[in-house]
């Protein structure tokens, strides 16, 4: 049965590949360990429990529903390492251990394996699980640990670079001026030594990881450059109209996990448009949403909000932008 | 929470983004999910949707500050609007399948299933409940259908997409996939709240 399914072939556009499906998911772990490894050095121990934790939880489910639906077991072609991964990037690294299994079940089990699992799913399922944490336990999920550099053991200081400025602004004061809050320089901002997720801190690291995606053709650069092209577009027109209230945009890319998502995260095949033109958009759509969420907002941060709304109008995507078929005459569909 | 304070924009805004009308506030749920296997059909009833409320919400909300007020008739309140919708859309769709039946082809057959939808009633009422005046109760249902439309529509290319899937397990396709994508709807658009303070 299951090697008919091999056999059959569907109408463009292909979006599986199942012989290299391994290689593919190795190669992007492989990138996200330089800014999985600066979490651990700047957070410590908790940051290696969650990482280890999550990508053991997410693997014993992905062989427990596909033992359950009675398909082949594939733990090991890396995508539920993946998925535990980017998982484990998205959370504090204070996050107790019942919150990372829980996440761990949402993405593997609601996100994934309820829609066919591996390249069925419509939502990345790493970054379900974080909204889904966020929105149940916006405690847990948002005190995030001080790096160990900045401040000593255990040291737990509940606001990111982002939540600062948002609690600034959602202040009422008369004279609201977000350049005097204590932020950290942009050489701690690039390295990563400011509170957050423990995966997205370190933006040099990251930022490794995503070239070597680059140059390994895993990914094109479409989603993240126009990801982070339009972020930095639209939050430079609004810290023109008002640098009191709005951040300067080398801020806005820097902070948060806009390098993690556009990189790692926007780019997952499977949830993302099949066209360089479908992605120009997606990116394009990601990036303004991600702004938008974070100036105006209820939440300081927007990267998961707007990856999961460009996830869902990705089908829509598809459809507007298919190419042409070969021989067929434009305006004539 | 739309008011007559609010400019034409944010009350646009907040029907359609912030206060989604099917995935944050959970209404007009059976047509959601039940016209939503193809994004054309799909598009139809939203077009109807969108007819159909404004027209209801500006009978009723004539009916309300002309007749049901100045009489202290407001208990009649919900019987009422019930009636007046069922009766307007009959009326207006024995009218269109007459007069207009190229329109009545495009999107005549969603009318009955749309006069019994709890949204139109809802907006009817919600008009009355945040004291809109005329203008801004038009402004309001005309984005609270287009929220409806907008929600149906990436459902419906989702749906499409999903029923290309042949290793669903048994037990979730159909339905069972379409509530948990609609939960998961929902939990995106949770993005959207507080947006600009709304």
């Amino acid at each position: 049965m299951s090697d008919e399914r091999l056999l059959t072939l569907s109408s463009s556009p292909h979006i599986r590949d199942g012989s290299s499906v391994p290689k593919v998911m190795h190669t992007v772990v492989l990138a996200l360990v330089p800014g999985a490894a600066m979490g651990v050095y700047l957070f410590g121990m908790p940051a290696l429990v969650t990482i280890l934790l999550a990508i053991a939880s997410c693997m014993g489910l992905e062989a427990w529903m596909q033992w359950l639906t009675g398909r082949k077991i594939t733990v090991f072609d890396g995508s539920a390492i993946l998925t535990g991964l980017l998982l484990a990037m998205n959370l504090p690294s204070s996050a107790p251990w019942w919150l990372t299994i829980i996440g761990s079940l949402v993405a593997i089990v609601i996100g994934k394996h309820l829609y066919g699992g591996l390249g069925q799913n419509i939502f990345n399922p790493a970054l379900v699980a974080r909204v889904f944490l966020l929105i149940s336990w916006p405690v847990q999920m948002t005190s995030f640990p001080s790096p160990k550099a900045l401040a000593g053991a255990d040291a737990v200081s509940s606001a990111t670079p982002l939540t600062a400025i948002k609690m600034e602004l959602m202040s009422h004061k008369a004279n609201i001026d977000i350049t005097q809050l204590p932020q950290p320089s942009t050489f701690d901002l690039i390295l990563g030594v400011h509170g957050g997720s423990l995966g997205e801190v370190s933006i040099i690291a990251l930022l490794i990881g995503g070239l070597y995606l680059l140059y390994k053709k895993i990914i094109t650069w479409h989603i993240p450059v126009s990801f982070i092209g339009t972020a930095l577009v639209f939050s430079a027109i609004m810290w023109l109209v008002d640098p009191m209230k709005y951040a300067n945009p080398i801020f806005h890319v820097l902070t948060g996990g806009l390098i993690l998502g556009a990189f790692f995260m926007a780019t997952d095949y499977v949830t993302s448009p099949v066209t360089n033109k479908g992605m120009l958009i997606f990116g394009a759509g990601c990036g303004f949403l991600t702004i938008l969420i974070r100036l105006f907002g209820g939440y300081p941060e927007g990267v998961s909000f707007a990856i999961l709304l460009m996830n869902l109008a990705t089908p829509l995507i598809d459809k507007l932008v298919t190419p042409s078929k070969y021989g067929e005459v434009k305006g004539n569909g | 929470m739309v008011s007559n304070e609010l400019t034409w924009y944010m009350i646009l805004l907040s029907s359609i983004l912030i206060n989604n009308i099917v995935l944050i506030r959970f209404l007009a749920l059976c047509s959601f999910f039940g016209v939503s296997n193809e994004i054309e059909t799909s598009i139809g009833m939203g077009m109807a949707v969108i007819f159909v409320m404004t027209l209801a919400s500006a009978a009723t909300w004539i009916l309300w500050y002309a007749l049901l007020l100045p009489f202290q008739l407001e208990y009649l309140r919900t019987a009422v609007f019930i009636l007046v919708i069922a009766g307007l859309v009959q009326f207006v769709e024995m009218y269109m399948k007459k007069a207009l039946k190229s329109l009545y082809n495009a999107m005549g057959i969603y009318l009955p299933l749309i006069t019994t939808n709890c949204a139109v009633l809802a907006i009817a009422l919600l008009n009355i409940d945040y004291g809109l005046g005329f203008v801004n109760s038009i402004i309001y249902t005309v984005g609270v259908a287009v929220g409806y439309t907008l929600a149906i529509i990436l459902f419906a290319g989702i749906k499409e997409r999903i029923a290309l899937s042949t290793t669903i397990p048994v037990p979730f396709r159909g339905h069972p996939i379409g509530f948990i994508t609609a939960a998961l709807m929902s939990l995106a658009f949770l993005g959207f709240s507080h947006l600009f303070g709304l």
